[in-house]
């Protein structure tokens, strides 16, 4: 393997890897909620992806076809991954761990379904367009002050403005007794139970902050691509997300910030070794390094890079 | 009062007769179904559907039956079971297509390369991994991987581009004004035949009753000397040679194929394991048909590009409400 002959100008090159930075950064906030869920509550949410694509299209369809305007969308879009969280985590969150496992990437399928189907709301396959100039007058504002010629540059900084933000909340969050008590659930359902604790309450609340952290995570993937269609939320995303959750260790929050670096540095830079493939095949072989990852650690290092190996609850 | 105590008298007698034959009971309602369906939409558009819908089910019931098996006897939700049947189906390309011999050649070197990637993946991977004692979490994750590379993998080799078999397409059977393909009518047999020697292997052979005592209880079929090696290598090599063949089928039925094939059917998979109750051999081979008996009746009641998203749903609603399956015994969960 040699390096690429094609020769990058420093512009493009900077471009390539804000735009590397802006999707790793939107994946740590999307796997903040897999965290939460897996690491620290004990539920296998496998349908993470489904809460994104929630986010985003309702962020789009309010602005669209509701004229709403695209700041109060945002939240409005949060509240309804939010409803679809608990209404999906009500019946389903009781059943065992794998059943629930399924359950949930049952549920991110029907979303992308209603997506591609349900084409007077979301145009289908050919997707919603033009939801963000809203946000793009404000990005343009940033570029301004910041006198960058970098379009994605505040994309860039908001994304994981943002996700620093959020892993500041969570990790206090862990602190509280509310986080003990996730952690309790983990560890032994029957215990905290026993100790009067409304297990299945905590662990419809875990739920709903991953849905609220899939929305965002949302959001900011309609921004980036400034394009949404349902192809865009295949079950691949959310077990991408858990390649950088096993990556970076799960329970660490170190781990998601190097986590999704190195696997989209990893992904991206696939794109710089000059192998005689297509890009067909180049798309085919992040997949199966994405794969690779997952299988090399579940069999080598299950703790990751920065997990503790008394948080790991993978042996459970 | 009094009303109100005889209604629940009755409702507890209902209860009763629920719960002491529930795989009648899911039955009368599923033939209620088809009853009201057949009465509004005529017998021809019924029978029709039912036709689709057996067709569909004979490989979903193929896929489901390896993919119960191995949850039965190594408690594995095995993620990658569709991409088996993905696999089986570009086997069965390069024999058919790429080398020209006949399809039955075809099917059986499917059918054998693929078993022999279940045995070795439990040889050089769940077998390990086992001994070191993984939990659940690692294992699905890893299936998970496992079938992010098979996928991709076929999609480096072969490209994305669709493919098809070099079967007849074009020929089709009229009977009571009902019509099949031909291919799709031997693709039935074939299903047929192939599970029917699959549920006497498993009722009357004694591998297949070892198999059985080990998806009932694991320790205590190893304690009444049962090879648990060797009867997991025969169920890998049993749930990977059926898939195998239930993606030359799909393939032939549908008539062309991509490397998503066994990515696209693996929940209506799961939908037909969980119909029929999970780890239950004869649940998901009725689970298989019952699910494309489902998805082709809906496209009676609502248009036909939502019949994939009927099956998850009928997925979530059996879960929900009968996690055990339609037919199942507490037992089975």
């Amino acid at each position: 393997m040699t390096l690429s002959s094609i020769s990058f100008s420093a512009f493009g090159q900077a471009e390539f890897w804000i735009g590397v930075g802006v999707l790793a950064g939107i994946y740590g906030i999307f796997v903040l909620g897999l965290q939460l869920n897996v690491g620290f509550t004990g539920i296998i949410n496998f349908g993470q992806v489904g809460f994104m694509s929630i986010g985003a299209y309702a962020m789009a369809i309010l602005v669209l076809k509701a004229h709403w305007s695209f700041w109060l969308s945002l939240p409005a879009a949060t509240a309804v991954a939010v409803a679809t969280g608990l209404l999906i985590g009500l019946p389903s969150l009781r059943l065992r761990a794998d059943y629930f496992a399924i359950a949930t990437i049952a549920f991110a399928e029907i979303i992308r379904y209603v997506a591609e189907n349900a084409r007077g709301l979301t145009n289908g396959n050919i997707g919603l367009l033009g939801f963000d100039s809203s946000w793009v007058s404000v990005s343009n504002s940033i570029q301004g002050w910041l006198s960058t010629s970098e379009i994605q540059l505040p994309l860039l900084l908001v994304t994981w403005g943002l996700f620093g933000v959020l892993t500041v909340v969570m990790r206090r969050v862990q602190g509280t007794p509310w986080g003990r008590v996730l952690r309790a659930v983990r560890e032994d359902e029957d215990a905290a139970r026993a100790l009067g604790k409304n297990v299945f309450s905590y662990k419809l609340q875990s739920l709903a902050i991953a849905a609220t952290l899939g929305s965002l995570a949302g959001y900011l993937l309609a921004l980036d691509l400034a394009f949404l269609s349902p192809d865009q939320f295949d079950p691949s995303v959310t077990f991408t997300g858990y390649a950088v959750l096993i990556l970076g260790g799960l329970a660490s929050y170190v781990g998601i910030a190097a986590g999704t670096a190195i696997l989209w540095v990893l992904l991206e830079g696939t794109r710089f070794i000059n192998l005689p493939l297509s890009a067909e095949q180049i798309a085919a072989l992040r997949f199966v390094i994405v794969g690779a990852v997952l299988i090399g650690l579940m069999a080598f290092r299950p703790q990751g890079l920065f997990g503790k190996r008394e948080e790991m609850v993978l042996g459970g | 009062m009094r009303s109100v105590r005889a209604l629940d008298a009755q409702r507890g007698r209902l209860r009763r007769a629920v719960g002491a034959r529930p795989a009648l009971a899911g039955l009368a309602f599923f033939l209620a179904i088809a009853i009201a369906l057949l009465i509004a939409k005529g017998a021809n558009a019924f029978g029709q559907t039912t036709v689709f819908g057996v067709v569909s089910g004979s490989y979903f019931a193929l896929g489901a039956v390896g993919l119960t098996i191995v949850y039965g006897v190594l408690r594995l939700v095995n993620f990658a079971h569709g991409d088996f049947l993905t696999f089986g189906a570009y086997m069965a390309f390069v024999i058919n297509v790429t080398v020209g011999l006949p399809l039955i050649v075809a099917v059986l070197f499917a059918i054998a390369t693929t078993g022999a990637v279940g045995v070795g993946l439990e040889l050089f991977m769940w077998r390990p991994m086992r001994a070191k004692g993984a939990g659940m979490l690692p294992l699905l994750l890893m299936s998970i991987g496992l079938a992010f590379v098979i996928r991709n993998g076929i999609q480096m080799v072969a490209g994305t581009g669709e493919r098809n078999l070099r079967v007849n397409v074009t020929s089709t059977i009229a009977f009571l004004g009902l019509r099949i393909g031909r291919t799709e009518l031997i693709v039935v047999l074939t299903s047929v035949v192939v599970l029917t020697l699959v549920g006497l292997m498993l009722r009357f052979t004694s591998l297949g009753k070892q198999m059985r005592a080990l998806a009932d209880n694991a320790e205590l079929a190893e304690a009444s000397g049962v090879d648990t090696n060797r009867i997991i290598l025969a169920t890998w090599l049993l749930a990977g040679g059926l898939a195998g063949l239930a993606g030359v089928l799909y393939a032939s039925a549908v008539g062309v194929f991509t490397p998503d094939l066994g990515f696209l059917l693996l929940l209506s998979l799961f939908a037909a394991v969980i119909l029929g109750g999970i780890g239950d051999a004869y649940g998901a081979l009725a689970g298989g048909f019952l699910l494309g008996l489902i998805q082709e009746w809906s496209t009676l009641v609502i248009d036909a590009r939502w019949k994939v998203a009927v099956g998850f749903a009928a997925l979530i609603i059996t879960l929900v409400l009968r996690p055990q399956g339609i037919f199942g015994r507490a037992r089975a969960i």
